[in-house]
């Protein structure tokens, strides 16, 4: 019984480090329908850059390393939102999805000639220690990362429930035009979500990356993120955080 | 009440474009003028939708361009400005089709009218419990999710919204399709009631002659991309055309379809 429930707990981990993947995507689908190919990207691209602020190039504190990579990000939000997405407003979606593919490819290529091939450790200080509850194991990582998830996911709730810039996003999100007929800019708005969609990305690269090493694997880690979306809604915000789905596959690995 | 100085909205001569080559309006001139409802007349496919469009730039969302001619508000061009630009300045169209955020609630809808606000929150907030003084049904409904609520509350959540957002001119369009006489009679009371209180100018796009032109002061008739027609609200009921194309009735009383032979009829406007 105890095996069964440390296996459940470990999955149920696995599950929150997919779930973050998978709430990258799900909030830039609801904002423009676009299934966006380059989430896994981004999350390596935020993992090397952080290797590059905190290990490779630069040795800053974690804090601003932390800062800097997601400034970073929004630089790429920029970039895609303004440059590659803005021709194609009012395209068909299958467009926009061609782009995210481009998108992909550029991340993955700068982050080669930036940062090179190889693996990098990252690491931001937290022990890897595991101990017992009730005899159970778990690892002191896993538990601050559940956290940090936790932490990220009311975050956004809230932001989405409650304030004005979270709800004028929800309304471009449900109809574009009738948005800007508020005074809602869509472009603006998909700005803000792609700043958002990269924050969660780094949080994504971050977990992936302390654990794994920061390697280019991770940029297709996050389509195994798929079923979560799937069971969870792909347009779903607190659907992308049903990791129990995830946990339970991972009881059902282990026992066969 | 028309006070005959510059109007608050004047729409000179313009033509809009689709997708660089469906030419729609053909030269569209109109005027609204401070506190006025005006309407505007016309059957499917007429221009009365692009027209507000142009007015709100909304036709730049849909591919479309004011290629010729001049919309000034309130004694400045604004043409050229973008869409958000013109709700700041109080020109609010109500789209058609009462495009309410289905996944909202009825309060967040109507508080997405308030974006253009600001962190204004006091403001904001006093401009809700203005919208629920004149809809209180959608008080009632606050927490529905607009994709659940009925037709005729989703038209007053979209009123509703728009209000939220410091209008000096409506530009309403067809509130009227597709609900029960009753409530279609409720919404354009409110539509008075909002005008004569809030002082909001209207510019009202209806197939529903009749009742457009019981509650406006003046009206225009498009077809075709161009007001064919246009005079007080009196006037235009009282010409034979508009009565036997827009309001069904002939001399004698009720059309009776069998006497549609007013091609040529409609014909003689166009020339
Ligand atoms: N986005 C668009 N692209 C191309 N053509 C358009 C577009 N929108 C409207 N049109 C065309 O412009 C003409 C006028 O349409 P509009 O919607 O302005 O008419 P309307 O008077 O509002 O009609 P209705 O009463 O049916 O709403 C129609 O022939 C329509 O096909
Ligand atoms: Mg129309």
């Amino acid at each position: 019984m105890a095996f069964f429930f440390e296996v459940l707990i470990t999955g149920l981990m696995v599950g929150i480090m997919y779930s973050l993947i998978a709430l990258g995507f799900a909030l830039i689908f609801k904002a423009s329908d676009v299934f966006n190919m380059a989430q896994g990207a981004m999350s390596l691209f935020a993992g090397l850059a952080l290797v590059g602020f905190l290990h490779q190039y630069m040795h800053l504190p974690l804090w601003l390393a932390l800062l800097c990579t997601v400034g970073v990000m929004t630089i790429w939000a920029y970039v895609i939102v303004f440059v590659v997405l803005k021709p194609l407003v009012n395209r068909p979606p299958l467009m926009l999805f061609m782009a995210t593919f481009g998108v992909m490819y550029l991340m993955e290529g700068i982050g080669q000639s930036i940062y090179g091939t190889q693996a990098k450790g990252l690491n931001i200080g937290i022990p890897d220690n595991s101990f017992e509850v009730a005899g159970i194991f778990m690892s002191s990582f896993d538990l601050f990362f559940a956290g940090v998830a936790a932490v990220l996911v009311a975050g956004l709730i809230w932001f989405f429930q409650k304030t004005r810039n979270g709800r004028a996003l929800r309304a471009v999100s449900d109809d574009h035009e009738a948005a800007l007929s508020v005074g809602i800019p869509l472009l603006k708005a998909w700005y803000l979500t792609w700043i958002i969609a990269g924050i969660v990305a780094t949080v994504a690269g971050v977990a992936w990356g302390t654990r794994l090493g920061v390697q280019f694997s991770l940029s297709y880690i996050a389509f195994k993120a798929l079923p979560v979306l799937i069971i969870g809604g792909l347009d779903s915000i607190p659907g992308a955080n049903r990791p129990l789905f995830q946990a339970l596959r991972s009881v059902r690995k282990r026992d066969s | 009440m028309a006070t005959k100085e510059e109007p608050l909205l004047k729409v000179n001569n313009i033509e809009v474009i689709y997708e660089h080559v469906i030419l729609v309006l053909k030269g569209v001139s109109l005027n609204v003028y401070e506190g006025q409802i005006a309407s505007l007349l016309g059957a499917n496919g007429a221009g009365k939708s692009t027209t507000l469009k142009a007015i709100s730039n909304l036709v730049k969302a849909e591919r479309g361009e004011v290629t010729k001619g001049t919309v000034e508000f309130d004694g400045k061009r604004v043409d050229r400005l973008f869409a958000p630009a013109l709700v700041k300045m109080g020109v609010i169209q109500i789209m058609e089709g009462r495009h309410t955020f289905e996944h909202l609630t009825v309060e967040d809808d109507l508080l997405t009218g308030a974006y253009t606000r600001g962190r204004d929150k006091k403001g904001t907030k006093e401009a809700l419990e203005k919208v629920y003084t004149y809809f209180p049904r959608l008080k009632e409904r606050r927490n529905a999710k607009t994709g659940y609520i009925s037709g005729g509350e989703m038209q007053m959540c979209a009123i509703g919204r728009g209000l939220m957002a410091k209008p000096r001119i409506m530009l309403l369009d067809e509130p009227s399709m597709g609900l029960a006489p009753l409530l279609v009679e409720e919404i354009f009371e409110i539509i008075v009631k909002l005008n004569k209180e809030e002082k909001v100018g209207m510019l009202l796009a209806e197939q529903n002659a009749a009742m457009a032109l019981e509650y406006a002061e003046y009206g225009y008739v498009m077809e075709n991309g161009r007001v064919v027609l246009d005079g007080d609200a009196e006037t235009l009921s009282d010409n034979a055309d508009v009565k036997e194309f827009y309001l069904g009735l002939t001399a004698v009383g009720k059309k009776s379809y069998r006497d549609v032979k007013h091609y040529h009829r409609r014909k003689r406007w166009l020339a």
